[in-house]
């Protein structure tokens, strides 16, 4: 009786959750495995795709060209770079923010949230508006004597925008985080003889990693994978993944080869994210729970 | 001049006065209570002293040295918190360290000195665990033996035992006075409990509305309070009108006759035969408290509280009318509250 119990709470709790599940399936599952078979279809730039005839050309040709690899790699360095400036703006920013007092807290929380309520376009487009050649920027050094610099269209720009963009991904979990600790923790430390400074580096920022790590991996994933930014700051010639993909399905019209970058790009980010969470939850697991 | 001296001190935030003008002095090796209800300012003066809080005005002196606006790390003094506030990514040994490592203590004696104060709060055994593996009072001890080992001239404890539960309560009161007792450390302790205050201290300051208004040893507080709020406040009292007689002994008298607000305690009261004694009631209600009973017993002179030590025999019932005698040289007079409770 137990046991069909059992099974009928458990029936009962698959309904429930049938229909996030059936999002996640339609949503996500599903065309993840119709892009991974599409990456193993034959193209032909005569006769378009044949979705009978399987192929590794796609990867082979992905492991073997030099340009792929330059875009990867300039695709991790960005991102990694956004990862660091959105830590070392972010922590501290957050830090600033648990210490602020009533109304001043949740005013400037919400000045942090409100940019996540504007198109990533609109700010990419704001971005480019003034990194352009005769953007504010550049007639303001042209206002003091400077010559005009090229900002758009460089990593600069991309790094720029990417980190305007990410930062509160960052800064929430870190708030979470610092939510958490005891204040009289830090006195305590105080209290024991630390500077101020000593009480950040041994008692508040090892209690907050957790927050850190869940920040990094955040931005860093969807850094990555971001396509709008490098895509109108970037330009034509400074490509990242997700735009060679683009130009891929939509210039070249070489779906399969689009895909099977789209693949690599998901397995590569999985592999970084998940041995970087590896790297710091081990450190700080046994002391953290 | 005493070891710790406040002179003076008061704290104002905005319009609202925490602490007013507050002075006491702490010898050296005592152990000191700070006595009241929530909001009194106990807690403000002693942040004040750890140097959390800035001090408004007045001045603290520590051994000779004026110690009002050092920082919190030069003050060098041991606090434990009512949340203990030990570090959760650490273990208890680096707990206790911490002090030892910010004073760049050598490691041979670092080691010495937190194996040396583990053994004396009885934590040896945990050195290597972590707090959330440690029970309430066990998280309590490694509070103490953190604040303990940097050798501090004086230990704060702000409310250290009101997170434990009632029979931990009661052992940690003795450990932390056998401790005190062990280091010959001078201890100011917040509490609101009074029965903790009586049992572990050397002298207790009773504080109400940020200003002292009895500094005296736990006995003496108990058996003479000085005002109405703290006979209620330090153990039970029986508050009953009274009057001098014509030779100058205070005696108690009916309600509304007598200029005098007179504390009798409800275990100076004896029960005897109906028509004996000075006073005639009924008892109207009961409470076994294990080793006593509590009786309410309604009289001329209001409802009296009174109890009698569980000597084996049968409690009286209610509605039992009883005669009530007590020794008037035990009423004692108070004053009437100056500070609004």
């Amino acid at each position: 009786m137990k046991l069909l119990d059992g099974m009928r709470r458990g029936r009962q709790g698959y309904l429930m959750s049938a229909p996030a599940l059936a999002l996640y399936l339609g949503l996500l599952v599903i065309p993840l495995g119709l892009t991974l078979v599409l990456s193993f279809n034959v193209f032909d730039y005569g006769s378009g795709i044949d979705s009978h005839a399987y192929t590794l050309d796609h990867y082979i040709s992905l492991l073997g060209d030099s340009y792929f690899y330059e875009i990867f790699l300039r695709t991790f360095w960005i991102s990694a770079l956004t990862t660091l400036l959105c830590v070392l703006i972010g922590v501290p920013e957050a830090y600033v923010l648990s210490r602020m007092g009533a109304p001043w807290r949740s005013i400037f929380l919400i000045l942090i949230l409100t940019p996540l309520l504007i198109s990533v376009v609109v700010r990419a487009f704001g971005w480019s508006l003034l990194l352009g050649a005769d953007g504010l920027v550049n007639q303001t050094l042209q206002a003091f004597g400077g010559s005009p610099m090229k900002l758009l269209y460089t990593p600069f720009a991309v790094v720029i925008a990417l980190v305007h963009v990410m930062l509160p991904f960052m800064i929430i979990p870190v708030w979470t985080s610092l939510q958490k600790l005891d204040p009289a923790a830090e006195q305590a430390a105080m209290s024991l003889g630390a500077s101020q400074f000593t009480v950040i580096r041994k008692v508040v920022l090892p209690q907050i990693m957790p927050g850190v790590l869940s920040g990094t991996l955040i931005v860093f994933g969807l850094a990555a994978s971001s396509f709008a930014i490098p895509g109108l700051l970037g330009g034509r010639r400074l490509k990242m993944v997700a735009t060679l993909i683009y130009d891929q399905y939509l210039s070249e019209l070489n779906w399969p080869m689009g895909a099977a970058i789209a693949i690599a790009l998901l397995l590569l980010n999985l592999l970084i994210m998940l041995s970087w969470n590896r790297m710091i939850e081990g450190r700080y697991k046994k002391s953290l729970g | 001049m005493a070891f710790v001296q406040l002179e003076n001190l008061s704290k104002r935030y905005g319009d609202i006065d925490a602490v007013v003008a507050t002075n006491l002095a702490v010898e050296k090796g005592e152990f000191v209570s700070l006595l009241g209800p929530s909001g009194c300012g106990k807690t403000t003066t002693l942040q004040m002293i750890a140097g959390f809080v800035d001090v408004s005005s007045g001045r603290i002196v520590l051994d000779g040295r004026d110690i009002t606006h050092a920082k919190p790390a030069s003050r060098g003094l041991g606090v434990v918190f009512q949340s203990y506030a030990l570090f959760p990514h650490m273990t208890v040994r680096d707990n206790v360290a911490f002090g030892l490592r910010m004073r760049k203590v050598p490691g041979g004696e670092l080691q010495q000195r937190v194996d040396r104060v583990l053994k004396l709060v009885r934590l040896d055994r945990h050195a290597e665990r972590y707090p959330r593996e440690l029970s309430g009072g066990q998280r309590q001890r490694v509070a103490l033996a953190r604040a303990l080992v940097i050798e501090p001239p004086v230990l704060l404890l702000d409310e250290p035992l009101s997170n434990l539960d009632a029979n931990l309560r009661e052992e940690m009161q003795f450990e932390i006075r056998r401790i005190q007792r062990e280091v010959g450390i001078t201890t100011l302790m917040v509490t609101h409990d009074q029965s903790e205050a009586l049992s572990i201290s050397d002298r207790v300051v009773v504080m109400q509305a940020g200003r002292i208004t009895q500094i005296d040893t736990p006995y003496t507080l108990y058996e003479h309070p000085r005002t109405t709020f703290i006979s209620g406040f330090v153990g039970k009292a029986n508050l009953l009108p009274g009057e001098r007689d014509s030779a100058g002994v205070v005696q108690a008298c009916q309600p509304g006759q007598g200029e005098l607000t007179l504390s009798l305690r409800p275990e100076k009261i004896d029960l005897c035969a109906v028509g004996a004694g000075r006073l005639q009631g009924t008892i109207a209600s009961r409470f076994f408290l294990g080793s006593q009973w509590l009786y309410g017993v309604s009289t001329s002179l209001g409802a009296l509280c009174v109890v009698r030590r569980n000597d084996g025999s049968a409690p009286m019932t209610e509605g039992t009318a009883v005669g009530l005698d007590w020794d008037p040289a035990l009423l004692r007079v108070l004053s009437v509250d100056e500070v609004p409770a």
